[in-house]
């Protein structure tokens, strides 16, 4: 199902909402990890907005679809997903990072129901969505799995592990999102480890391959839509983004992965996110 | 005692058992399942096995995924492994989200043997009994193996159970009260307190018997619960004895003798002498050689308890090594 006009107005008006609160977020913590949430806000406005089947009323439906952040820094965009989804007020956005609260600096089940697994040391979450895909297909649960990955990622060994239990278990319900936005702490993948030929290394593993822009909501949807076509063999979306995505001064930089704007720069983010001069 | 049977097998027989009884048990596997005996489970629940391949560190992660979907996950491997090539994902996946995940390591310690070094775990108490939610048993037999594993079932959060690969006697007898955070007395004596777990229950007995010839009095209590640790027994132990010997299959930092002193040292200070593995690797051998040559016989663990009883009578002399 391809979006309407009225639901794309919903996914872009949501990503920038997504994307603000995650600059608050993170200038009011003086810490967090902003470019590689702004990469991936367009993706996860779609996920939370018209993909996954999700109920804030019945937050612990067995059958509700399911995701993982397995690149845990991007922690802001998933607590802002889930906060404009409804899972909790978004008043609780400010006291991310900050003492007794639930929104820890990397996701953790224990503190934040709503988040589905604790995330933060890479290469894991990607497993354990395929645990949550494979427990779906025991108890034959019409359960969709959604996990998020970064490119840096894919330098942790256990996330090629993963990609073979993925494909030797067949899994059709799981759907890996690869944030490929290019850069990580010290700079460019290329630079840090050659991570060149991604799509193929992946058709080579066995996975469908899916690539698109991701900050196209059509692109996104149709991605997903896509995916629910493939049987005996897990997704993976490869979305090509832009780091700091929608804020001029942090695209395409490697410094604002986990460096927090000065009140100015949020200020200035901020009008440029509400439609001002760049 | 005339049966023999290793612990890992009493694993492999009481997960067959509890797979009949309860839907919810699921088993993983890596590479291993004739070793580990989960190969029984696997062949009785084919649709409840889950074989991740040589890949320990996606299988911990894998199993809190589908832990989080109401499972009961049994993950199995070699001690190694488990708890060493995998200490990440046990902690940040398992343990820290206190997700249903029974890690099951069996081939653990020195009496691994010829395998030498890299497969001998001689941390893997201390690395799991340092990680917040996580409950450790030690099985010394195939009674407390099964009531182990079903314990383990029952309990709400993460546990590591370690499980041997050599045939041991049984010591205890079927009906025996055990619990999580319990320990089993096996000898009351006046003069020292002999706690001991998994493998080195035997030679603890042994030594029971050894020091009895010496006219000295010997108690012994199988401490198979590491974490939560039975401290009222252990207090109350070194209260009537006023002298401790802990003994196991691990190296002397950080494993059950580590707990011991951790609790004693700050409610009652006693001499504690640790028998285990000094802080070294092992080395390839026959088990029993091994268990000569790094100082795990009943003949180490009685001339412990001497030097225990010595510095209890003169407590300003240094422990002697």
């Amino acid at each position: 199902m391809s979006l309407t006009k009225d639901e794309k107005a919903t996914i872009v008006e949501k990503a920038r909402i997504i994307r603000k609160d995650v600059l608050r977020m993170v200038a009011s913590a003086e810490s967090g990890h902003p470019g590689g949430s702004l990469s991936c806000a367009d993706i996860m406005a779609v996920l939370y907005f018209h993909e996954m089947r999700l109920d804030p009323k019945d937050p612990k439906d067995p059958d509700r679809d399911r995701f993982v952040m397995s690149k845990g820094h991007a922690s802001p965009v998933l607590y802002a997903s889930l906060a404009e989804r409804g899972f909790f007020p978004v008043e609780e956005l400010m006291s991310f990072r900050k003492i007794d609260s639930r929104l820890q600096g990397h996701p953790s089940l224990k503190a934040l129901p709503f988040v589905e697994m604790s995330t933060g040391s890479l290469g894991q979450g990607i497993s354990a969505a395929n645990g949550m895909a494979i427990a779906a297909k025991m108890d034959k649960r019409p359960v969709r799995v959604y996990v998020m990955i970064g490119d840096g990622e894919m330098e942790e060994g256990e996330l090629w592990e993963a990609a073979m239990t993925a494909v030797h278990r067949k899994l059709d319900n799981l759907v890996a999102i690869l944030d490929y936005n290019g850069l990580q702490i010290d700079g460019s993948i290329e630079e840090v480890k050659s991570l060149t030929g991604i799509p193929g290394r992946f058709r080579a593993f066995g996975w469908h391959v899916i690539e698109i822009n991701g900050h196209d909501p059509d692109a996104i949807a149709a991605a997903f839509d896509e995916a629910r076509t493939i049987k005996g063999r897990p997704c993976m979306v490869i979305a090509k983004t832009i780091k700091g995505k929608g804020v001029s001064f942090m695209e395409g930089e490697a410094g604002w992965h986990g460096k927090a704007p000065k009140p100015e720069q949020l200020e200035q983010a901020l009008k440029e996110l509400d439609g001002g001069e760049a | 005692m005339a049966d023999m049977v290793a612990t890992r097998v009493a694993y492999g027989k009481a997960l067959e058992e509890l797979g009949g009884r309860y839907g919810d048990i699921v088993v993983m596997d890596a590479d291993l399942s004739k070793s580990t005996m989960t190969v029984g489970f696997a062949s009785k629940y084919p649709d409840r096995f889950v074989q991740m391949g040589i890949a320990e560190q996606d299988m911990m992660a894998t199993a809190a995924g589908i832990a989080t979907m109401g499972k009961k996950v049994f993950a199995s491997t070699f001690a190694v492994f488990a708890a060493g090539r995998a200490y990440d994902q046990v902690r940040n996946s398992i343990a820290y989200g206190c997700l249903n995940v029974k890690v099951c390591a069996t081939h653990a310690g020195l009496s691994v043997g010829e395998d030498g070094a890299s497969h001998q775990m001689l941390e893997d108490i201390a690395l799991m009994r340092v990680l917040p939610n996580m409950s450790v048993l030690c099985p010394a037999d195939a009674t407390s193996a099964g009531w182990a594993v079903e314990a383990a079932y029952g309990h709400d959060g993460p546990v590591y159970v370690r499980l041997g690969r050599a045939p041991v006697p049984v010591y205890h007898p079927e009906g025996t009260a055990f619990s999580i955070g319990g320990s089993v007395p096996m000898a009351k004596g006046g003069d020292v307190t002999i706690i001991a777990c998994g493998m080195m229950l035997g030679p603890a007995l042994e030594a029971v018997g050894l020091l009895a010839d010496q006219g000295i009095s010997a108690g012994l209590l199988d401490m198979y619960s590491i974490k939560p640790l039975d401290e009222g027994a252990v207090l109350k132990a070194a209260g009537s004895t006023g002298a401790v010997v802990t003994a196991e299959e691990h190296s002397v930092i950080g494993g059950l003798g580590g707990a011991v002193c951790e609790l004693l040292s700050g409610r009652l200070p006693v001499p504690v002498v640790r028998v285990g593995v000094d802080d070294v690797f092992g080395e390839s051998g026959k088990p029993a050689q091994l268990m000569v040559k790094y100082g795990l016989t009943a003949a180490d663990i009685a001339g412990a308890a001497l030097r225990a009883i010595g510095m209890k009578r003169d407590a300003i002399r240094p422990q002697e090594v």
